[in-house]
């Protein structure tokens, strides 16, 4: 998952300067198999009722906060270099064009090195924002997202009590509220074998988007030094 | 029994009574069940004090009980209920919550992880914190 991040940025920052924290906005027993498969080495934490997405108003997987050492957002949720290129799969082969591709992959490597950056750098990397850059970018709910939350709380607790109809009700009535959710709309969606929200129902969703994005890009400047060219030592 | 979710808290209340869409709850148990304490000036979190709305009808209060859902409510914060569970979910409204999220500060929380270790993000303060959310979905 996050290993490949943590262990770019052990390189060259000191281990007890950044620290990835993963939080799973899912059932504990889904998240296991990839978490052990992960072997992380920094905490993985279970947010079944989604309670962080609450509190940052995150509306899909996967965002990230970049938080420092005082407790201050100095980047919002975002998209985690994730692209809406996926919305050009083919259905039946499940093959992306390789251009899509490409792209995905030169947003990834520009979003992580920017957090390598800050890892390295903190407060005087050029992509940490000020107050007023934060909170410009940030999501705020309204009263319809606020209610929302509270229907996914209920809902994830009849679930557990095995109230299967009335969870639904709910878990409707939640993601009609908040539309712009994919995480609680995903969670309650039926699954494939893999746990997969991908069936027809999503790919409608999809669809319905038109020309608005299911993944907000999340605008990074490029980097104008290459990595590693401007240490004393070179 | 009736089980009241707040905030990161899930309290069971024997004595808590539903009727409708009112949830009466004694005042010993307001504090633990609402994150608010009862207090003469009204209810008090913090340096926060919001009295109770004394002419409201139907009444808020009934002697030692206070009637949370309609508080709830009064404040525009969201209140949904199950009754065949018996399950009673006090939200966050929304304008506590933009106005948290204006503060710039990362809003704090406890989560376990798979051993059901519980970690807070305070745990982490002076290191730079990558906080990303993912799905097995």
């Amino acid at each position: 998952m996050w290993q490949s991040l943590v262990q770019s940025t052990q390189e060259s920052t000191q281990a007890s300067r950044f620290i990835v924290i993963a939080v799973a906005l899912d059932q504990p027993e889904a998240a296991r198999p990839w978490i052990e498969a992960a072997a992380p080495t920094y905490p993985c934490l279970i947010d079944r009722d989604h309670r962080v997405a609450e509190l940052y108003a995150l509306v899909n997987v996967p965002q990230a906060v970049w938080i420092d050492e005082a407790g201050r957002m100095v980047r919002p949720p975002e998209t985690v270099g994730s692209t809406d290129g996926f919305r050009r799969m083919d259905r039946k082969t499940f093959a992306m064009p390789a251009e899509a591709v490409a792209e995905r992959q030169r947003v990834k490597e520009r979003y992580f090195a920017a957090v390598k950056d800050w890892a390295e750098r903190g407060a005087a990397s050029p992509h940490v924002l000020d107050a007023a850059g934060v909170a410009q970018r940030l999501r705020v709910p309204d009263a319809k997202v606020a209610e929302a939350h509270a229907r996914f709380r209920l809902a994830q607790a009849l679930q557990r009590e095995g109230r299967g109809d009335e969870a639904r009700a709910q878990f409707d009535t939640a993601t009609r509220l908040h539309p712009d959710s994919w995480a609680m709309w995903r969670q309650s969606a039926a699954k494939n074998e893999r746990g997969l929200a991908s069936g027809p129902e999503f790919w409608a969703r999809v669809d319905a988007l038109g020309d608005r994005p299911y993944y907000p890009p999340t605008e990074i400047t490029e980097m104008s030094a290459p990595e590693g060219g401007s240490g004393p030592a070179d | 029994m009736i089980r009241i979710l707040h905030d990161a808290n899930d309290t069971s209340l024997p004595t808590a009574r539903a009727n409708g869409d009112a949830l009466w709850v004694d005042r010993p148990d307001v504090e633990r069940a609402t994150g608010w304490a009862w207090k003469p000036e009204g209810l008090c979190r913090d340096d926060t004090c919001m009295p109770l709305p004394r002419q409201a009808e139907p009444p808020i209060t009934d002697g030692d009980r206070l009637d949370v859902a309609a508080l709830w409510r009064h404040a525009g914060w969201p209140v949904v209920h199950d009754d065949a569970a018996r399950i009673w979910v006090l939200g966050e409204g929304a304008s506590q919550r933009a106005e948290a999220l204006a503060t710039g500060e990362a809003p704090d929380f406890e989560l376990p992880d798979l051993d059901g270790r519980m970690h807070r993000l305070s745990d982490y303060r002076g290191r730079r914190v990558f906080l990303v959310s993912w799905a097995s979905w």
